[in-house]
């Protein structure tokens, strides 16, 4: 029983329907692509032509980071999918843990003594 | 098929089988034994430590050793000791509890353990090279940088990371376990509370044993390529250290105490007869305590300076943890209230375990007092806090399960009356060296210090402290010869259930047969096996029809996959060395390429193989 396992199958085993959700999948997933990488070369751009004031610069480009992070995850990670319950609350406790951490130290290791 | 049943009627020697397992409850046997080897090493460097201090101005070992002796101490009883013996149980019960066959990952269970094995291995290796690490079980930087410490701390820093591997791949096989090889009708909610325990722990082991691994690989860097992280004169910043320690450092204390209190859910309503009073309400505590744990480790720096708002918001969410781990103990008190209770080793230890885990809590909310601290910090009233947290909380848990589940481990039980020998022992002996340095540290001796003038009031206490640290190790010995005698005299078990207990994993046959369970059991309530016994016909009713079994190949590869990490990380090592025999180059490829190319050897297809059903009847019949 465990021989056959190696074997490969000789033609698909998934219905039409199955068949065709995967194609959506993989359209979404290029298309999430492409916009991530816009979004990339847009905050490249926003930093290297210089026009933009700094000001502006750091919370732009940490929104557009924002946006991509959530992308990653709901989108080549799947989290928006059924059945990813776990994996959700897998991430959002590794969010929640480090985020007040990495603000903690941001704010800690400095001069000013809070 | 035929030639994948072949590989499991050949008969293997005792030494390869062990070397190649990937048997869930042969693993926790060898990580048992891992542990109790580490863990008498380290016990034998207390009693050193002791004999050191027992009088003022003692001149038994140098500064220098007692350094060495305090950091090793630490260091293997926490990494090397306690946490293998905690996962040794883990393997074991939690696929029984939850009624599967294995864990989810059998080959990534082995590989876990090995490395955690020779990760520990190198750590010990220091001791013939140059002496052991120094700068004590958290290694402050500056003590730890390559100007005041020697090799010795580069033994920690790769040995703790290589064996901190082992336990984060390990961690990660619990949670996939848990969570994808429950049995059917075994929902979440359903789990005993070592299952929930485990999950929780290993979740915590995953989140904290990263930055862990990240500040020893920047110490690592620090050390042997010259970088600079902390380094201040060149731009780095010491206490960023701290911090990275004690973010992975407070979640640890709660990776070992919560499988602790888990075992304890378990032996106190089994001895009680009673289920456990308010299930819901453990469950959610556990899950409060861990997510609390990552958002206190300032508690551990107030004196380092960071400033007034700071220690005040650590210390008040320090303080909150006391509130889920009183409900905890609330609960234990409930849970025996108005039970049929059984005072047996494994009850005295469960039962103990409350009054001398709430002395330490007690300290342990004293300590989280910002302004206070100040005079705490540093002394012998801290060792003794967290003594009572490790010895009192996890090393009486641990005991509690060894005593509860050696029947079902090695099919016999461990001798009552050596145990209770043991018990009253070890329980004197701990309090007669722990309790009395709360008051030393109040009155003002320093920990870490290698000796003490005489006439200051610590003389008549520290001989006091180092009795009761004999009186402990005694309390070992006996534990041992116990062991071996028990092994020889003790009568053997064949019922399934020699406690009258609860949960799933009484309900296989005592040996357990390697596939655990020959059906999937249905599982209908909480405590199943208590249910089956008093509502349905006294056995699990099963989920599947009797068939063959699939079961996982053993292998050769994690040994020799983790026997490669330990030369890597020797030769790193080397690089610091003045003059090594062999050019640490040739040692880190050598295991290099061990490594990876046993990684390429695994990815080869392995299927494992089926226990034809003839053979799954004929055992059945043998054990049932």
């Amino acid at each position: 029983m465990s021989d056959e396992l190696s074997k490969p199958f000789p033609k698909s085993a998934m219905t039409e329907n199955e068949r065709y959700e995967l194609g959506r999948e993989t359209r979404i997933q290029v298309v999430s692509f492409a916009f991530m990488i816009m979004l990339t070369i847009i905050s490249f751009i926003s930093v290297a032509t210089e026009t933009i004031p700094s000001g502006f610069v750091v919370p732009f480009i940490l929104l557009l980071g924002t946006v991509q992070f959530a992308l990653q995850l709901f989108y080549f990670m799947h989290l928006k999918d059924k059945d990813h319950g776990w994996p959700n609350a897998f991430f959002a406790t590794g969010i929640v843990v480090t985020i007040p951490a990495l603000i903690a130290l941001i704010l800690l290791l400095g001069e000013t003594k809070w | 098929m035929a030639t994948a049943t072949a590989t499991a009627n050949k008969k293997k020697s005792v030494v390869w089988d062990w070397l190649t397992t990937v048997d869930h409850k042969k693993l926790a046997i060898l990580y048992l034994v891992a542990g109790t080897l580490f863990f008498v090493k380290a016990g034998l460097m207390a009693l050193f430590i002791r004999i050191q201090l027992m009088v003022p101005e003692n001149d038994f070992m140098t500064g220098q050793v007692f350094n060495e002796l305090i950091t090793m101490h630490g260091t293997i009883m926490l990494f090397l000791a306690v946490t293998p013996l905690i996962f040794g149980f883990m393997n074991f019960v939690i696929p029984l509890q939850i009624g599967a066959r294995d864990v989810a990952f059998p080959f990534i269970n082995a590989l876990g353990f090995w490395i955690f094995f020779f990760g520990g291995l190198l750590l010990s290796m220091s001791w013939f090279f140059g002496g052991a690490p120094d700068a004590g079980w958290t290694a402050y930087v500056p003590l730890s940088t390559r100007e005041y410490a020697g090799s010795g701390m580069d033994f920690y820093a790769l040995g703790l990371q290589v064996s901190g591997f082992g336990t984060l791949i390990s961690a990660i096989n619990f949670i996939v376990t848990i969570i994808n090889m429950r049995a059917p009708g075994m929902t979440m909610m359903r789990m005993p509370l070592f299952c929930w325990t485990g999950l929780v722990a290993s979740i915590l082991i995953v989140f904290a044993f990263t930055p862990l691994a990240a500040g020893l690989a920047l110490l690592m860097l620090d050390r042997l390529f010259m970088g600079q992280f902390f380094t201040p004169d060149m731009g780095g910043n010491s206490i960023l250290w701290a911090h990275i320690f004690w973010i992975f450092g407070h979640p640890e204390v709660y990776i070992l105490v919560l499988p602790a209190f888990g075992i304890i859910s378990e032996v106190v309503p089994a001895f009680s007869h009673k289920r456990l009073f308010g299930y819901t309400a453990m469950v959610f505590a556990t899950i409060v305590i861990a997510f609390l744990s990552f958002m206190v480790w300032v508690h551990h720096m107030f004196t380092i300076g960071i400033g007034p708002i700071t220690n005040s918001v650590f210390a008040l969410a320090t303080m909150t943890i006391a509130v889920p781990t009183g409900i905890k103990i609330f609960n234990w008190l409930f849970t025996m209230w108005g039970g049929k209770l059984v005072f047996n080793t494994a009850m005295l230890c469960a039962a103990s375990f409350v009054p001398t885990f709430v002395l330490g809590g007690i300290t342990g909310v004293m300590l989280s007092m910002a302004p206070v601290d100040y005079l705490y910090h540093d002394t012998y009233f801290v060792v003794a806090h967290f003594h009572y947290i490790i010895i009192g909380g996890i090393v009486f848990g641990l005991l509690a399960g060894l005593y509860y589940w050696y029947p079902k481990m090695f099919g016999h039980k461990l001798n009552e009356t050596l145990g209770k020998i043991m018990f009253w022992l070890l329980y004197i002996g701990f309090h007669l060296t722990f309790f009395i340095q709360h008051i030393l540290g109040l009155i003002g001796m320093p920990r870490r210090v290698y000796t003490y003038l005489g006439g200051q009031g610590w003389d008549t206490m520290n001989l006091v402290s180092s009795v009761g640290a004999f009186v402990m190790g005694a309390a070992i010995v006996v534990l041992v010869l116990n062991i071996v005698y028990s092994a020889f005299k003790s009568e053997r078990i064949t019922v399934s259930d020699p406690w009258n207990a609860r949960t799933l994993e009484w309900a296989t046959h005592t040996p357990i047969p390697e596939y655990n369970f020959a059906q999937t059991p249905q599982v209908r309530s909480l405590d199943p096996w208590f249910y089956e016994k008093v509502h349905g016909e006294g056995k699990m009713q099963p989920a599947e029809p009797l068939q063959d079994i699939h079961m996982p190949n053993g292998s050769i590869l994690p040994f020799l996959m983790s026997l490669g990490l330990f030369i890597w990380g020797f030769g790193m090592i080397m690089i610091n060395m003045d003059n090594p025999i062999v050019p640490p180059g040739v040692v880190i490829a050598i295991g290099f390429i061990m490594t990876f190319g046993t990684m390429v050897l695994h990815s080869k297809e392995d299927h494992g193989y089926h226990i034809p059903l003839e053979e799954v009847k004929k055992i059945e019949k043998e054990v049932g």
